[in-house]
């Protein structure tokens, strides 16, 4: 680890992240955390590609009752490889890689992460996991499902169910080593100046987030070793016939996955906070309550993960805990909601696509979080369990609010990565085809789950079709939306692309006290803070002509 | 002390830890049985944390680190624990 020094003189360092080499070296090799992130960018694209080409399958597959596109096994190994690859190839490192490895040391005032190789092995580690990933595709396929669970993990198993628990495995310690990466900057390389009060809160919620991926991930490594010890050497963990238990696989694996799901919204929360308080123009309501609460949905969320077993057989004493751990988790996330709202309230509001964005995440996330709720009561989800329901509810997280807020980020600090303006009319009329898209898609599933439309099947009765058919219709229009933004935010980047100026939102924070794109080393001089975050209103908003 | 010579000590009593574990198991202990198997393994794990992963070295900061993760696999067996001790069904 080092500490943050500025080598060069103010008119050298000014040269941008992106002029300083154009090798292949210079990026397959470089430490800059502004790279990296950029390698990140373009892979978990390639991985949502193959994640979505598998949900289109099944979309296709369901547009009628019969089995018309896909075999069993087909349609088994479609909806296995998309949850595989969209969680730990997509949404977990999404928005923490791509957003968190650009931003964390530019909000903080360092020159880079606290261990820049370890950041690039990290990437390293994501590639050659994601490649076994996709060698699983071609090689058979897994049916299991991304729970992996046991038996039919291990006992019962087709396909290349141990390479795909290798790839997990090994992808875990590309988190891990993020989330060190983290802990120790935000530790160690803060400003001068920048204390804990004074850290945006985007930076609170990639905290939080390292520390779920440093204490979750190895239990998750752990479980998932077992079960191939299980298969290869005949270990007795989870298989009753020798002497395991089945339970203890959903307790290991939940133990990890309920927390990955908060490493999955948990960044989403803090770019909904610096989104709000941008197109506010106001300081946050309740600073403290905020960033707490990001330590505190951390803190809870391991605790909740029973609330995935309540039909399993799971003691029912023990699934009344969990039922109630679980609607106390919704309270740190309801005190976000409230205080974003009450940001807004009264505020000298621009709308432009990141606030649509914005605004579009609290509503999905607010009726995701809700049927979450309902989820949590034993009684409720008794009648729903393994429905569309379900999967209703966690596309509400995942994608209504981890994606949305992807986007919501990536719009807002596109200027800042590229130093290019990107179409803004055409970004609000992709903010609003996302939004309807995906309510078109979801919302029928609550329904087709509500009157007993059962998850991983493919035939089903005929009464069901035309919510099924809405559902594919949605999901259309949704790629439309989601193709939209790679055509115009590639555009800008093309010669003749409209320059971004070094704060083009009159935004708040260190990142937009440096030039568009940054240079090399962040800042051309050592960043002082003296103000509180989100000081608002700045003397002179700069306006989004200036470019 | 010379280090590799304390390294030894704590390796042996490490060993001897394993041997009373080895023992306990094949003793008429009844209830108190696990009891006694945990009572071990914390004194080994105490035994590990302290010496072989130098916390006695270090500052507040990375002693509460260590901690955490301990009060987090509390967390994992707590609430495993409230399921398979309250399974009344399986007799």
């Amino acid at each position: 680890m080092t500490e943050p020094r500025f080598e060069h003189p103010p008119e050298e360092a000014a040269i941008s992240y992106l002029a300083d080499g154009h090798s292949l070296r210079s990026w397959f090799l470089t430490t800059d955390h502004k790279r990296i992130a950029l390698l990140y960018l373009v892979s978990i694209t390639f991985f949502f590609l193959i994640g979505a080409s598998a949900a289109a399958l099944i979309r296709l597959d369901l547009l009628t009752p019969q089995a018309d596109l896909l075999t069993n096994e087909g349609y088994n190994r479609a909806f296995s490889i998309h949850g595989i690859v969209m969680v730990w190839f997509f949404l977990i490192p999404a928005i923490p890689n791509v957003l968190g490895n650009f931003l964390v040391p530019i909000m903080i005032g360092a020159r880079d992460l606290a261990f820049p190789r370890l950041n690039l092995l990290s990437w390293y580690i994501y590639i050659f996991s994601g490649l076994l990933t996709l060698y699983v595709v071609v090689s058979g396929g897994v049916d299991t499902g991304w729970t992996f669970y046991t038996p039919l993990s291990s006992a019962y198993a087709n396909g290349a169910v141990v390479a795909t628990i290798v790839a997990v495995f090994i992808s875990g310690f590309s988190t891990i080593l993020t989330g060190i990466n983290f802990i120790v900057t935000i530790h160690k390389l803060r400003a001068p100046g920048m204390t804990w009060g004074r850290l945006p809160l985007f930076i609170w919620s990639h905290y939080a987030t390292s520390i779920i991926f440093v204490l979750a991930t190895p239990v998750l490594a752990v479980t998932l070793l077992l079960v191939a010890a299980e298969r290869l050497i005949g270990i007795g963990v989870f298989d009753p016939r020798l002497g395991g238990d089945p339970l203890l696989f959903q307790h290991l694996f939940w133990f990890y996955s309920h927390p990955a799901v908060y490493i999955m919204i948990l960044p989403a929360l803090g770019v909904i906070s610096e989104l709000i308080t941008a197109a506010a123009h106001k300081r946050i309501f309740g600073y403290w309550f905020v960033a707490i609460a990001s330590i505190a949905i951390a803190v809870i969320g391991f605790m909740v993960w029973g609330h995935h077993m309540f039909v399993s057989g799971q003691s029912v004493y023990a699934s009344a805990v969990f039922s109630f751990l679980s609607i106390a988790v919704a309270v740190p996330s309801a005190i976000k909601v409230y205080n974003w709202t009450a940001t807004l309230y009264k505020a000298d509001i621009a709308i432009d696509a990141p606030l649509l964005f914005a605004l579009s995440f609290i509503g999905l996330f607010v009726a995701g979080g809700l049927t979450g709720l309902m989820l949590a009561m034993l009684a409720i989800d008794v009648h729903v369990t393994d429905t569309y329901f379900v999967v209703a509810h966690f596309h509400y997280i995942m994608v209504g609010g981890s994606v949305t807020a992807f986007f919501g980020g990536l719009h807002f600090w596109w200027p800042k990565i590229t130093g290019r303006l990107y179409n803004e009319t055409l970004g609000r009329i992709a903010a609003v085809l996302i939004l309807v898209g995906f309510n078109v898609t979801f919302f029928p599933q609550f329904l087709l789950g509500y009157e007993g439309m059962p998850r991983r099947y493919h035939v089903y009765p005929p009464e069901f079709q035309v919510l099924h058919v809405i559902s594919s219709m949605g999901a259309a229009l949704l790629a439309v939306g989601y193709a939209l933004p790679a055509i115009y935010l590639i555009a800008s980047l093309l010669p003749g692309g409209r320059r971004a100026p070094a704060n083009p939102w009159g935004a708040t924070g260190l990142e937009w006290t440096t030039s568009s794109p940054p240079p090399k080393d962040n800042f051309t001089e050592q960043p002082v803070v003296a103000r509180q975050p989100y000081d608002y209103p700045l003397a002179h908003p700069a306006s989004r002509d200036d470019g | 002390m010379n280090a590799v010579l304390r390294r030894v000590l704590v390796w042996a009593a490490l060993m001897v830890l394993l041997a009373i574990t080895l023992g306990a198991a094949f003793l008429p202990l009844g209830a108190a049985r696990p009891w006694i198997a945990y009572g071990i393994a914390t004194a080994k794990a105490a035994l590990i944390l302290w010496f072989f992963m130098e916390l006695r070295r270090e500052g507040g900061l990375v002693r509460l680190a260590a901690i955490a993760g301990f009060v987090w696999l509390t967390i994992l067996f707590t609430l495993t624990a409230a399921d398979y001790l309250t399974r009344f069904w399986t007799g």
